[in-house]
């Protein structure tokens, strides 16, 4: 669509292709660099002083020794875990909250509406959510991953504006019928949201997935590190895979990209069905909010 | 499961009449299993999200972890000595969370607007749907992964350098270099988050009347005229409000971002508040201390955000809520 009437001169038309195009080369070549380098074999690394943007011989050796037992292996269970036990609590008490605030006018709606948005308006800050994970006594716990971040209060709110949109005449023929509120939230609200839940439920476990602050501050025991703490250590500041951790004599820099390929690749796997709902989502909260 | 006992309409004539009082109770009764479905989600909100305001009373107390927050002695303003007596550790994390937003405000805030202008004007909507598809996933690499990405790019050893020895073209020190710690971290961002930024400015460009491009055609207005009569004012609201948001956080500059890249440069040009908090508490045992700063930090957000919203209203504007 052309906002104005006159389309602009080929010149102008080009610049801005190549502008945009230039853009997108910028966020595409260190991936595909990355995911390149993690299937190259050694040869073709140290030839090309380190990295390559096209595996000759590709081959699935460093992902082998990753997931041959040993630190990447424990940390992906963990964060696979963290991510389902998550989803599914923060999606069942989002969807919840959503439906319980979704009839306007109903008792105590408003205050509890109130009490969401303004959550979202500051954030308690690092040493009091420290010290009230530490008096629940959670700390080194699995639960200090799940329990802080399980309701995000912008995704209650686009899910009640959603549930707000749906037909009312529908609820009421069906209160009428003698439906239960429960009845209609799981025989009929839920049916007709199917999309949106799912929308957010993956924004939920992409959260969970690279979810970092909450590792960082409330586990300190090594064994139970998700998968970004381990890319920290191992990426991030270097340290050496040692070979009982991996059990193959690998270039560092093939591992440390297929580390890195696994934590991205399941981000990539459901991006296409984030990315068709996302914008909708957000336009949403921003004109119901 | 519990099913209502008469219809609706009739249980609503018969609260009209009722009493006050009576007809509270009977919405109380009426809505109970609605409250009961709103009960874990607001649990989990009090507990992690105010709950948690009470834990800035150890900024008024010599926290002993092992004593507990209850049985630690008072000591008043003591622990905001650091603060307000100009600590040089605290200072030279203020100013790096100083530049460092003000970089942001001057270089990352206006990208978006810019990139969205010009997926906008774009002919071509599959064009146009493939660039942000592109640009929008690395929102959603975590912070770990694009520091990482970034050091494997443009570190010592990285791919920049090793293409750039390859064709004898010398080398550049970005990763690990104090002096261009700042220029990184807002290149970080920009490469994270401009296009997905772009989302809100697009929308409100989208709600733009077409009617006001072609009257401004019909009045000979060319295309620059028509962005800036048209198309900017028609995302003024949006800008504002955007802004006010982020002048509320002018004092919280990317914690994970910062916190893993502190190792290789050093405090003295990365330390911001939000690590000070963490590395004075958590790292070094200062509790007292380091609450204090997040405390002094945590108001001064709250009063910048009100504070630019009434700006917003003195200029005719909705800004965050209504007066």
């Amino acid at each position: 669509m052309s906002a104005s009437v006159t389309p602009a001169g080929v010149p102008v038309r080009t610049a801005k292709g190549f502008v945009l195009t230039v853009c997108c080369l910028l966020v595409i070549l260190p991936f595909l660099a990355v995911i390149s380098t993690s299937l190259a074999d050694q040869q073709q690394v140290t030839a090309a002083g380190g990295y390559v943007l096209w595996p000759e011989n590709p081959s699935l050796e460093a992902y082998r020794a990753l997931f041959s037992g040993g630190v990447v292996t424990r940390a992906v269970a963990v964060s696979v875990g963290i991510t389902v036990v998550g989803t599914t609590l923060s999606l069942a008490c989002t969807t919840l909250l959503a439906y319980g605030l979704s009839r306007p006018g109903s008792y105590g709606s408003k205050p509890i509406l109130m009490l969401l948005l303004f959550s979202l308006l500051f954030t308690p800050g690092i040493i009091p959510m420290y010290l009230t994970v530490k008096q629940l006594g959670l700390l080194d716990s699995y639960w200090s991953l799940i329990l802080p971040t399980l309701i995000n209060a912008f995704n209650v709110i686009v899910m009640r504006a959603f549930f707000l949109d749906l037909p009312q005449e529908l609820l009421d023929s069906a209160k009428i019928d003698g439906a239960g509120e429960l009845t209609i939230l799981t025989r009929i609200v839920m049916p007709l949201s199917k999309a949106i839940m799912a929308v957010i439920g993956l924004f939920y476990a992409v959260a969970y997935w690279n979810s970092f602050f909450s590792a960082l501050l409330y586990i300190t025991d090594n064994e139970k590190y998700p998968l970004s703490l381990v890319l920290r250590t191992y990426v991030v500041n270097n340290a050496t895979i040692g070979s009982g951790d991996t059990g193959a004599a690998l270039p560092q820099q093939s591992l440390q990209m297929a580390m890195l390929v696994v934590s991205i690749l399941p981000i990539l796997c459901v991006y296409p069905f984030l990315q068709k709902h996302f914008a909708k989502g957000i336009m949403i909260g921003a004109v119901k909010g | 499961m519990v099913v209502l006992d008469k219809p609706v309409a009739a249980e609503e004539a018969a609260e009209a009449a009722a009493p006050p009082k009576r007809r509270r109770r009977g919405r109380l009764r009426r809505d109970r299993l609605l409250l009961a479905c709103a009960l874990p989600g607001l649990g989990v909100i009090l507990l992690f999200h105010y709950a948690p305001l009470l834990g800035h009373v150890i900024a008024f107390k010599d926290y002993q972890p092992y004593i507990g927050i209850a049985d630690s002695p008072w000591v008043g303003l003591d622990n905001f000595q650091a603060i307000f007596s100009g600590d040089v550790v605290f200072l030279n994390a203020l100013s790096n969370t100083l530049v460092i937003s003000l970089l942001q405000l001057v270089f990352v805030f206006p990208l978006p607007i810019a990139v969205a202008l010009l997926l906008n004007s774009l002919v071509s909507e599959r064009f146009k749907r493939l660039v942000q598809s592109v640009l929008y996933l690395p929102h959603f690499m975590s912070w770990v992964i694009v520091v990482a990405i970034f050091q494997h790019m443009l570190g010592n050893a990285g791919m920049l350098n090793s293409f750039l020895s390859d064709h004898d073209l010398g080398s550049v020190s970005i990763i690990g270099n104090p002096s261009m710690f700042k220029e990184l971290i807002v290149a970080q961002v920009i490469w994270k988050d401009t296009g997905w930024s772009t989302i809100l400015f697009l929308a409100a460009m989208s709600r733009i009347d077409p009617a006001l491009y072609e009257a401004a055609a019909v009045d000979g207005a060319s295309r620059l005229r028509q962005l800036w009569h048209v198309t900017l004012p028609g995302i003024r609201s949006v800008v504002i409000l955007l802004a006010i948001l982020r002048l509320g956080d002018v004092l919280s500059v990317g914690f994970e971002q910062i916190i893993l890249q502190q190792q290789a440069v050093g405090p003295g040009a990365s330390e911001v508040l939000d690590t000070y908090v963490f590395n004075n508490a958590v790292g070094a045992g200062v509790w007292g201390g380091s609450a204090a700063a997040g405390l002094v930090k945590g108001v001064i957000g709250v009063i910048l955000v009100l504070g630019a919203n009434k700006v917003a209203h003195l200029f005719g504007e909705r800004g965050v809520y209504q007066k």
